[in-house]
C-alpha cells in the first residue's frame, strides 16, 4: 500500500504486508484431482430409470397406482369382485330400494337390482371408453401436431387451423349433435361413443405435441443427427419424438380421467351409453328419479367415477413431477 | 492502479489522511474461515470450506475458478443473497468491521445498493423486460433514499457510459444491445456509490471488444469512486489484468491468492500451475505454439511421406468461393427486408490443417459452417469440397458427403440426445451408414472411446451423468465414428472450463496429427485460435476483413477491426516473460 499508510502506524505495515502476502493452501487439504474425470461409482441411470426412481417416492404416484391397478383389476375381471348377475333381467322388483342387505352391501336400486354389482360391472365400459379415447386422441393428435410441429411452415397453417376449428367446438355440444346423425343413433355402442370423443378431443393433444416437437425439433443433437445423414422423417422419429414424449404422456393422462367423465356425462343424458349397457353414467341417470327417496344408488356409482378420475388426473401430475423438471415445484 | 488515486486523494487534503490511512488499515470486507452448506434431496453439501480472502477499501480483488468451485457462491454470501437453501455453516464475513455472516434481512437491506453493490452476471436476464430502463435506476435510487429525479436517473446512466441518457431512460431493455444493458446494470449498481461493488463475470457473455470497453469503464469509475471491486470470473488472464489481488478457489476452497502478477509468474499450487499452463490467453502462447509445433511438424512429415506415392500434399480440400446468405427478415404484411448474414466470402481450406474463422456474434460464422455442412443453402457462391460443388449434389452424393465433414457444436448440453446412452449416440453414424455388424460396430465404439481418452464404461451412461468436457469428447467421438476427413468445430470449446478446454483442444490436436483431419474451427475467441488453428478468416458483419497465416495475423494485423481483437484479449497487454508462461 501507500508509503503514508506504513509510516503512520507500524501494525498496519504489518497487517499491509500479511494482506499482500501470498498464500498456498496445503496441498494436503487441497488435493488435486484429475481434470474432468468420469464418475464411474454409480451405475449408469438413463431419463426414464431416472424418472422411475423419482416417481417410486411420491406418494402422489403410490396411491394412484395402487387404486388404477384396482380399476383395471375390476375392469378386466369384475366377476371376482362380485358373484350377483347385475343385468336388468335379473334384478327383482321385490327388492326396489331396498337397504343394504347380507350380500348386498350397498342396497338395491330402484328396479331392484344390487347396487353393489352393477358398480362392479360398469367399470368396465368406463374404463374402455377413457381409454380407448385416450388411444385415438393420442394417435391422431400425435400424428398431426408431431406432422405440424417438425415440418412448419404451410403444413402448419393448415394444419394449426383445422386443429383450432376443432378446438373450437365444445366436446359436449359437438358429441349431442353427432349423436343424432342416423348412423351413430341406431349404432350406439361402447365404440361409437369413442369415435365421437375421439373426434373432439384430438386437438389438445395436437396443440401439446406440436409445442413439444417445436421445442426440441431445433435442438443440436437433432442438427448433430441430420449431418450424420439421417433423414428428416429418421431424425423426427429416433429423436424429436422420444423427447418430446413426457409433456404429451402427462396431458394424456390427465386426459383420460376427463373422457370417463365425459362419456357418464353423455349416458347421463340419455346420448351416450344405451341403457342396455351398464355404465356409472347410465346408473346414475336412472338413481336421479329416486333422489330423494333413496339416494345411495346415485351416490354408489358416482363415488366410483369420481374416484376413478381422481386418480388419473393424480397419476398425471406425479408424471408431470418426474418427467417434466421444468413444471417440478421447488 | 488503486494505490495511486489513494496517494492522490491524500495529497489533495491533510485532514483526508488520516482517515484514509485509517480505511486502508482495516480491511473493507474480510471474509474468514468461511463454509457455505446448501441442504439438497442428497443431504447436505459443502459448496465452500475454510474460504478467506480480505478487500482493503479501493482494492479490486479477483476470485478466479472453474464453474462449481464456489466462486459465486462466496460473492452471493457477502451481500446475503445466497439461494434458499443455501447457509453460512461456519466463519466470518467482516464487512467494515461488522460481521454479517448472518446478519438480519434488515441489516442486510440497509447494506444492499448503499454500501454493497452487485453487478450480476447475464445481462440479458437481469433487467426487467417490462419496465423502463430509467425506472429500474430510479428504482434503486429510491430504495435507498437518494434523489430519483429524471435528472438524477440521466446522471447515473451516463456515468456508466451510455450516450444520451436522458433518452436512453425512457427506452426498455429489448431496445439496448448486450453491452449496452450492462452498462446500465452496471449503472444501477454504482447508482448508490457504494463503497464495495461485486461483479460477477459481468462481462462473459458479451464479446471481446465490448467486453473491454465495459470493464475500461467499470475500472475508471470505481477508481474516480474510490470503489472496491469483487470480480468474479473464470479467466485468469481477465482477472489478472484487472485485480490487484488474485484469488484462486478451487472444489470449494482457496488454494491460492496474492498479488496478481506475483501469482501469475510463480504460481504455487499445482491447481493454480495448471491453471496459468492452460490459460488460453495470449500470455501462455509460447508453451502451447511450441507443442502446436511439435504436432505440426510430425504431421508435415507424413504427407511427406506420402508425397513419394502420390500428388497433392496439401491441396484444398474445401474451397469457399464467393459465397453468400440472405435472409428475408418479415417487416410486416408480405413485406420482407434482405439480412445479408454472409456477403460475398472467399477463402480454403487446405488437408490436413486447421482453418479458424474469427467473429464476433452477428458476424455470420456460424451461417458459413452451416452452408459448409450442407444444412443451409447458400444464396449465392460456390462451395466446392474435395473437387465438386457441393450445391450439385443429389440427395444419394449428400449422404456420402455427410460421411466425410462432420460437425461438432458449441453446446455439450445440446448435442447429444438425452433419450440416447453413448453407445447409441457414437453407433447411431455407423448403423445410419449401414456400416458393419453389431459386433464390429461395438468394437468401433469401444476404440472410439479410447481415442477420445473416455472409459469404455462410459458406454452404458448416459449424457446427463456426464460433464460438459466429456459430453464435448463423445461428440467428437461420434463425429469420428465415420472417419471424416474434415471436422467442422462451431465453438466446440466455448462452453468448456479453461482446464477442460484445454484437454479438448489437446485432444483435437492429437487427433489431427493421428488421423490426418482438417478442422474448420469456428469461434470467438481469438486465445483459442493461436492455439490450434494454422490459418485464420477474420469476419465481421458477414464480410471476410482479414485472412492469413495465423502468425501473420497475430504479429502483424492489418485491419483495425482485427487489432481491436487482438487487443481485447484479457491478459494480452500483461506480456509475461515466456519462459514463466
Amino acid at each position: 500500500m501507500t508509503p503514508d499508510v506504513n509510516d503512520s502506524k507500524h501494525s498496519a505495515a504489518a497487517i499491509a504486508e500479511r494482506h499482500n502476502e501470498h498464500f498456498v493452501a496445503d496441498l494436503a487439504e487441497t488435493p488435486l484431482q484429475a481434470t474432468d474425470r468420469v464418475k464411474e461409482d454409480k451405475a449408469p441411470l438413463s431419463l426414464w430409470g431416472e424418472a422411475w426412481r423419482n416417481l417410486r417416492k411420491q406418494p402422489l404416484f403410490l396411491i394412484s397406482a395402487v387404486l388404477i391397478l384396482a380399476v383395471a383389476a375390476v375392469s378386466l375381471f369384475p366377476g371376482l369382485f362380485s358373484g350377483i348377475d347385475p343385468s336388468s333381467e335379473a334384478c327383482q322388483l321385490a327388492n326396489s330400494d331396498a337397504g343394504p342387505a347380507d350380500g348386498h352391501p350397498l342396497g338395491f336400486t330402484q328396479q331392484g337390482c344390487d347396487v353393489y354389482a352393477r358398480v362392479i360391472f360398469g367399470t368396465r365400459s368406463s374404463v374402455t371408453v377413457g381409454l380407448f379415447t385416450t388411444l385415438g386422441v393420442l394417435l391422431i393428435g400425435g400424428v398431426m401436431g408431431a406432422v405440424a410441429g417438425y415440418y412448419g411452415g404451410w403444413v402448419d397453417a393448415i394444419l394449426a387451423r383445422i386443429n383450432d376449428i376443432f378446438f373450437a367446438l365444445p366436446l359436449i355440444l359437438g358429441a349431442i349433435v353427432l349423436m343424432q346423425l342416423p348412423m351413430f343413433r341406431t349404432n350406439r355402442t361402447v365404440w361409437t361413443l369413442v369415435v365421437i370423443l375421439v373426434t373432439f378431443g384430438w386437438p389438445q393433444i395436437a396443440r401439446i405435441t406440436r409445442g413439444a416437437v417445436i421445442e426440441v425439433r431445433n435442438a443440436d443433437f437433432v442438427t448433430a443427427a441430420r449431418s450424420l445423414g439421417v433423414s428428416k422423417f429418421g431424425a423426427l422419429m429416433r429423436h424429436v419424438m422420444p423427447n418430446s414424449l413426457a409433456p404429451i404422456i402427462v396431458v394424456a393422462t390427465i386426459s383420460l380421467g376427463t373422457f370417463i367423465v365425459a362419456e357418464s356425462t353423455l349416458s347421463f343424458l340419455g346420448i351416450g351409453l344405451p341403457p342396455s349397457v351398464m355404465s356409472w353414467g347410465n346408473d346414475i341417470q336412472a338413481a336421479q328419479a329416486s333422489l330423494r327417496s333413496n339416494p345411495m344408488p346415485l351416490l354408489y356409482p358416482a363415488i366410483a367415477l369420481s374416484i376413478t378420475v381422481l386418480s388419473f388426473i393424480m397419476l398425471g401430475d406425479a408424471l408431470r413431477d418426474a418427467l417434466d423438471p421444468k413444471a417440478r415445484k421447488r | 492502479m488503486k494505490g495511486d488515486t489513494l496517494n492522490a486523494s491524500v495529497e489533495i487534503q491533510e485532514a483526508e489522511i488520516q482517515e484514509a490511512g485509517f480505511a486502508a488499515v482495516r480491511p473493507l470486507l474480510e471474509i474468514k474461515d468461511l463454509a457455505i452448506t446448501f441442504a439438497t434431496s442428497n443431504g447436505a453439501v459443502q459448496a465452500v470450506r475454510n474460504a478467506h480472502l480480505t478487500i482493503m477499501p479501493g482494492e479490486t480483488v479477483a476470485i478466479v475458478g472453474e464453474s462449481g468451485s464456489g466462486k459465486s457462491t462466496t460473492a452471493l454470501a457477502a451481500i446475503g443473497l445466497l439461494p434458499g437453501n443455501g447457509r453460512v455453516s461456519a466463519g466470518q464475513i467482516l464487512f467494515d468491521g461488522e460481521d454479517i455472516a448472518n446478519a438480519g434481512e434488515k441489516r442486510m437491506i440497509e447494506l444492499r445498493g448503499n454500501s454493497i453493490g452487485m453487478v450480476p452476471q447475464d445481462p440479458m436476464s437481469n433487467l426487467n423486460p417490462v419496465w423502463k430502463i430509467g425506472d429500474q435506476v430510479k428504482e434503486t435510487l429510491k430504495a435507498n433514499g437518494l434523489p430519483s429525479g429524471p435528472d438524477d436517473v440521466a446522471t447515473v446512466l451516463s456515468q456508466a457510459g451510455l450516450p444520451d441518457a436522458a433518452r436512453r431512460a425512457k427506452q426498455y431493455p429489448h431496445e439496448f444491445s448486450g453491452g449496452m444493458r450492462q452498462r446500465a446494470l452496471i449503472a444501477i449498481g454504482l447508482s448508490c456509490q457504494p463503497r464495495l461493488l461485486i461483479a460477477d463475470e459481468p462481462t462473459s457473455a458479451l464479446d471481446v471488444t465490448v467486453q473491454r470497453q465495459i470493464l475500461d469503464h467499470l475500472d475508471k469509475m470505481t477508481t474516480e469512486l474510490g470503489t472496491a471491486v469483487l470480480l468474479i470470473t473464470h479467466d485468469l488472464g481477465l482477472a489478472a489484468e484487472r485485480a490487484d489481488k488474485v484469488v484462486v478457489m478451487y472444489r470449494g476452497q482457496v488454494v491460492e491468492s496474492g498479488p496478481s502478477l506475483e501469482l501469475l509468474q510463480n504460481p504455487q499450487h499445482p491447481y493454480t500451475q495448471r491453471l496459468v499452463a492452460s490459460a488460453p490467453s495470449l500470455a501462455s502462447r509460447r508453451i502451447q505454439v511450441a507443442k502446436e509445433l511439435g504436432v505440426e511438424s510430425d504431421e508435415l512429415l507424413a504427407p511427406a511421406d506420402a508425397t513419394a506415392a502420390g500428388p497433392a500434399v496439401a491441396e484444398d480440400v474445401l474451397q469457399i468461393q464467393n459465397l453468400s446468405k440472405v435472409f428475408k427478415l418479415r417487416s410486416g404484411f408480405g413485406k420482407s427486408t434482405d439480412f445479408s448474414a454472409v456477403d460475398d466470402v472467399s477463402f480454403s481450406v487446405k488437408r490436413g490443417t486447421t482453418t479458424a474463422i474469427v467473429g464476433e456474434s452477428g458476424s455470420g460464422k456460424s451461417t458459413v459452417a452451416q452452408m459448409v455442412l450442407n444444412l443451409l443453402t447458400p444464396t449465392s457462391g460456390k462451395i466446392i469440397f474435395d473437387g465438386v460443388d457441393t450445391s450439385t449434389l443429389n440427395s444419394r452424393e449428400i449422404f456420402a458427403f455427410r460421411r466425410r465433414v462432420q460437425p461438432i457444436f458449441q453446446d455439450p448440453y445440446g448435442s447429444l440426445d438425452p433419450m440416447y446412452n453413448i453407445f447409441r449416440t457414437i453407433e447411431e453414424p455407423l448403423r445410419t451408414h449401414k456400416i458393419g455388424d453389431k459386433a464390429s460396430r461395438e468394437k468401433k465404439v469401444r476404440e472410439l472411446l479410447d481415442q477420445v481418452s473416455l472409459p469404455q464404461s462410459t458406454m452404458q451412461r448416459y449424457p446427463n451423468e456426464l460433464s460438459g468436457g466429456q459430453r464435448q469428447r463423445v461428440a467428437i467421438a461420434r463425429a469420428l465414428a465415420l472417419d471424416p476427413e474434415v471436422i467442422i468445430c462451431d465453438e466446440a470449446v466455448s462452453a468448456l472450463d479453461v482446464l477442460v478446454q484445454a484437454q479438448v483442444l489437446n485432444l483435437l490436436a492429437e487427433l489431427q496429427s493421428r488421423l490426418g483431419l482438417t478442422y474448420l474451427f469456428i469461434t470467438h475467441d481469438l486465445a483459442v485460435v493461436r492455439q490450434i488453428a494454422d490459418h485464420v478468416c477474420v469476419m465481421e458483419q458477414g464480410k471476410l476483413v482479414e485472412t492469413g497465416s495465423t502468425d501473420d495475423v497475430f504479429d502483424a494485423p492489418q485491419q483495425d477491426y482485427t487489432k481491436a481483437l487482438l487487443n481485447a484479449i484479457p491478459g494480452a497487454r500483461l506480456m509475461l516473460p515466456p519462459e514463466v508462461a
